[in-house]
């Protein structure tokens, strides 16, 4: 079946298996390899992207179903060569180790600092409670969810 | 000033953050072009005879190009046919080979739930699940043993010809005198639970074979080690292999080497003449990948009532899984560690290794080390509440004293350097163990609802223990300023690239965005011996480290040639990176300079380090969780840790491998579990069902910086990649059991999960109401 969607502000128009899972759409059709595959439950989030702005797990989401909407992969996030406030976060503050779960673990923090800029350290842990991390103990991960909170609050709006 | 010690953030992390690591799925390499998808046959039944396959329904199914079976595998040397002889109770080195040995596809018999017995290979992913299923497989089910202790009754052999389960092991001696002279003897059993590795990329590979010479791209701790395993499962000479490690994304272990599955990748490439991936999936993943623990331990601790322990035994169970891979070797290590930091007069050990109808168990974070430690630490608290003394004191009456280092153990370790007392002295000031304990007393004599329990535990654990074998680095500055690291030490997620390129900076004042570290790839780092074991700074930083001294001693040969000065008179200035003689700043020759003056362009050192000794981190964690009383749910309320590595070279590295450390001892400690049903069959192989810890059961953690230098290495570091978890487990398992010891329950086994805790509840006010 034809899928027509905009991924990074990209139109994407392309046949598809009726099956296809959108995480496979983005990393075998359009290349964008950096959203992972983690599990096959809807259990880890590493696969995290926002549809339309809001996150989604892209293993349980079909490619038919992401069609007429927005994609936005962490390759979309850094703009103007400056990365995504959340992005500049996990950098300094040691938010990634391997890096396997960080392209979801960022777009699932950007999806909850948009619905909830400044969450406590309980909201954050919380909220990712869908996203799996094996090298970090989340410590850091907290740490840079929470900085990029405050440093989206010293921005002027 | 010296960047050793100072806050680097990492190097690695924009190209992860930006356009994502390039992890084996992930890989666009032209030779890939095209690649065709391998999918595998598991077994469902957990021990089975196979009777027959058939697999033409499947290979006429859409995309299918090829199914292969052990069948096919006539261009590999047979596997060795059963010894009838029986081999049972071999000392070899694990794996075990003749009557033990493990096939690549199933023979004629499975051993363990998704066990591979056939390959599809097809153009598309999704084809590849359709066909597999079409694989018609007959079996003809046989009985099974689940676990260590069903394992070794032998009630099922999962090898015949050996005549026994047990593949190895090492009695427990059964001199009872240094016991029967304690005032108080306590023993028990305690579970040390298979947990999974589960890195967030599971297993993946990808293979091409083409004029001879296979590639193989793997995510992999080693990639040297895959090519040696792939020599000898392939036939082929080394330089008929190339493997190459991308981006790895986490392996604890697991990851070490190549296993069976990644083998028949490889060879089916060579055997189709098609470029191949495979990428496991999650549920083949919790099946597939070797597990790790797994351990059932029978102790026995006496001492008086003073506090002192003068005797301890330990007699170990390990599930090894079907097969007797790494896991055969792990109790050796346990035993080793057996008495920890405590100077105990009299320590009796000893093991099993028993096969069972089960995934494969090896190494994962610790490999054998957290096992030894969250036993002692057990014995100790049933010890202290035997006799009523705080768990801390006890602690403190039998550490191995400052002054006693370098320090024999009973059981034949050496440990080169420690101060547990100070250790614990620490951590229990930084969790300020005394109004802890006031307010637990508070909630107890309340009868809250929500009791608080506080759990300690003081660690020593083996790194770098196989530091003979060492590590390599080649270090080459060439004559466009740059410096290139070819390191055989295998990141995946530690931070390599920024810690070897601050070593270079340090000792050449090159900057570290002029240093490239490559690492992972056979043809241009043909030797070397990868990550595992906490070895990576103290052996692949001491090489850079050797390589980097070895390098500025022939630029200083190139730079006095070059100033017409005498050698010793020429001096690097690190803070600028030139060269001059000393006193006169106008000779300044820069490194382009230096390695120009060569004939080759190029300053280079080829070097392997290597270690006399194995060094051993130590600690002490103090552990805080609220149990309801109710639910017998546990809440991790605080962890606060002491984990003495020596020198941090990194502190933002070192903690973050301390906090990955303590989540996944957290993990088994409170959640994680694989569990079978008494058929064999997985009962967690999802993460729908395994409970992989999550940001919302953890606490943030509260570090304390201690550093006691080793001799053993130039860095003086030891290992930090292990300690975490080895220490948080027993910590918090204590604190759990110490929540709820005022109910009259001395031990709960791990996972200390809600009902697991409801359960002891419940009994233990059942016992005091009768």
């Amino acid at each position: 079946m034809k899928v027509d969607l905009t991924v990074n502000g990209k139109d994407i128009s392309v046949d598809v298996e009726d099956r296809m899972l959108l995480v496979h759409l983005l990393r075998d059709v359009a290349g964008l390899t950096a959203t992972n595959v983690g599990c096959d439950t809807t259990s880890c989030g590493a696969c995290t992207v926002l549809l339309d702005g809001e996150s989604v797990k892209s293993c349980t989401v079909l490619a038919a179903q992401a069609s007429g909407h927005e994609v936005t992969t962490v390759e979309g996030l850094a703009a103007g060569g400056q990365m995504h406030p959340v992005q500049q976060a996990f950098h300094t503050q040691h938010g990634l180790q391997c890096g396997f779960c960080t392209p979801g673990m960022v777009m699932a923090i950007v999806s909850l600092l948009k619905e909830n800029p400044h969450p406590t350290e309980e909201q954050v842990r919380n909220g990712l409670e869908g996203n799996l991390c094996r090298c970090t103990g989340y410590h850091n991960i907290v740490r840079a969810a929470l900085t990029a909170a405050e440093a989206s609050s010293e921005v002027p709006a | 000033m010296s960047i050793l010690g100072t806050r680097v953030i990492r190097t690695e992390d924009p190209r992860l953050l930006t356009s994502g690591g390039v992890y084996v799925d992930d890989l666009q390499a032209p030779e890939l072009d095209g690649a065709a998808r391998l999918t595998f046959v598991r077994s469902p039944l957990a021990h089975a005879l196979i009777t027959g396959i058939d697999a033409s329904e499947a290979a006429s199914a859409p995309g299918v190009l090829a199914v292969l079976t052990a069948a096919d595998m006539d261009d590999l040397a047979p596997p060795p046919p059963d010894d009838t002889e029986g081999n049972g109770g071999g000392e070899g080195p694990m794996p075990l080979g003749g009557v033990w040995a493990e096939p690549l596809l199933a023979v004629d018999r499975v051993r363990f739930v998704g066990e591979p017995v056939a390959v599809v290979i097809t153009d598309g992913r999704y084809q590849g699940e359709d066909a597999a299923d079409l694989v018609s497989v007959d079996y003809d089910p046989l009985p099974v043993v689940i676990g260590p202790a069903d394992a070794v009754t032998d009630s099922s052999l999962l090898f015949p010809a050996a005549g026994t389960n047990i593949a190895a092991s090492s009695p427990v001696p059964t001199d009872d005198g240094p016991f029967q002279a304690c005032e108080v003897v306590v023993e028990h059993d305690i579970v040390n639970q298979r947990v999974a590795c589960m890195p967030m990329e599971g297993r993946a590979t990808a293979a091409v074979f083409t004029d001879g010479k296979l590639t193989v791209w793997h995510s992999s701790q080693n990639a040297q080690l895959c090519r040696l395993i792939l020599m000898g499962a392939l036939g082929m000479a080394p330089d008929q292999i190339r493997v190459i490690v991308p981006d790895v994304g986490g392996g604890f272990g697991a990851k070490v080497g190549i296993d069976r599955d990644a083998i028949i990748v490889a060879w089916a490439a060579r055997k189709t003449g098609r470029a191949l991936r495979w990428a496991e999936t999650r549920s083949e993943n919790l099946v597939g990948m070797t597990q790790g623990r797994a351990q059932l331990h029978h102790i026995k601790i006496g001492g008086s009532r003073d506090g002192t322990i003068s005797a301890y035994r330990i007699d170990v169970i390990q599930d090894s899984g079907a097969y007797g891979r790494m896991g055969g070797f792990l109790p050796s290590l346990t035993c080793l560690m057996a008495p920890g930091v405590y100077d105990i007069p009299e320590v009796q050990t000893g093991f099993r290794v028993a096969v069972s109808n089960s995934t494969p168990i090896s190494a994962y974070r610790g490999a054998g080390r957290p096992e030894a430690a969250a036993t002692i630490e057990r014995a100790v608290d049933l010890f202290a509440a035997e006799i009523g003394m705080d768990p801390a004191e006890v602690r403190r009456r039998n550490f191995v004293a400052p002054d006693k280092f370098p320090f024999q153990t009973k059981t034949g370790a050496l440990y080169d350097s420690g101060e547990y007392e100070e250790a614990m002295d620490k951590v229990m000031a930084a969790a300020g163990y005394t109004e802890l304990r006031a307010e637990q007393q508070r909630r107890r004599a309340a009868g809250d609802v929500r009791q608080l329990g506080i759990g300690l535990s003081t660690y020593v654990e083996i790194t770098a223990a196989d530091g003979a074998a060492g590590e390599t680095a080649k270090l080459e500055v060439s004559d466009n300023g740059t410096a290139t690291v070819y390191t055989g030490s295998s990141p995946h997620g530690q931070g390599h690239h920024t810690a070897w390129a601050m070593l270079v900076q340090e000792e050449l004042g090159i900057p570290m965005d002029k240093v490239i570290v490559i690492h992972g790839d056979t043809d241009l780092i043909p030797v070397g011996v990868g990550t595992y074991a906490s070895r990576s700074l103290q052996l692949g930083g001491s090489a850079v480290y050797k390589a980097a001294v070895e390098v500025k001693d022939e630029a200083r040969r190139q730079a006095a040639d070059m100033l017409e000065a005498a050698e010793p008179d020429v001096i690097l200035d690190t803070v600028t990176g030139t060269w001059q003689v000393r006193g006169d700043p106008d000779t300044s020759l820069s490194w382009s300079q230096v390695a120009g003056h060569t004939s080759g362009g190029s300053l280079i050192a080829d070097v392997s380090f290597t270690a006399d000794l194995p060094t051993f981190p130590f600690g002490a964690h103090v552990s805080v969780v609220e149990v309801d009383t109710e639910t017998g749910k546990v809440t991790l309320l605080r962890h606060v840790t002491v984990d003495d590595a020596g020198p941090v070279l990194n502190p933002v590295l070192a903690e973050g491998q301390r906090h990955g450390g303590i989540a996944q001892g957290a993990a088994q400690a409170l959640l994680e579990e694989v569990l079978y049903d008494t058929d064999g069959n997985p009962l967690t192989s999802t993460l729908a069902d395994y409970a992989a810890i999550t940001a919302a059961e953890l606490p943030s953690y509260e570090l304390v910086t201690s550093e006691t230098p080793t001799t053993v290495n130039p860095l003086g570091v030891k290992g930090i990649g292990e300690a975490g978890t080895i220490g948080a487990t027993p910590a918090i398992q204590n604190a759990v059991i110490d929540a709820v010891a005022h109910l009259g329950i001395r031990h709960i086994d791990m996972p200390a999960t809600p009902q697991r805790v409801w359960a002891a509840i419940s009994e233990a006010q059942k016992a005091s109401h009768q």
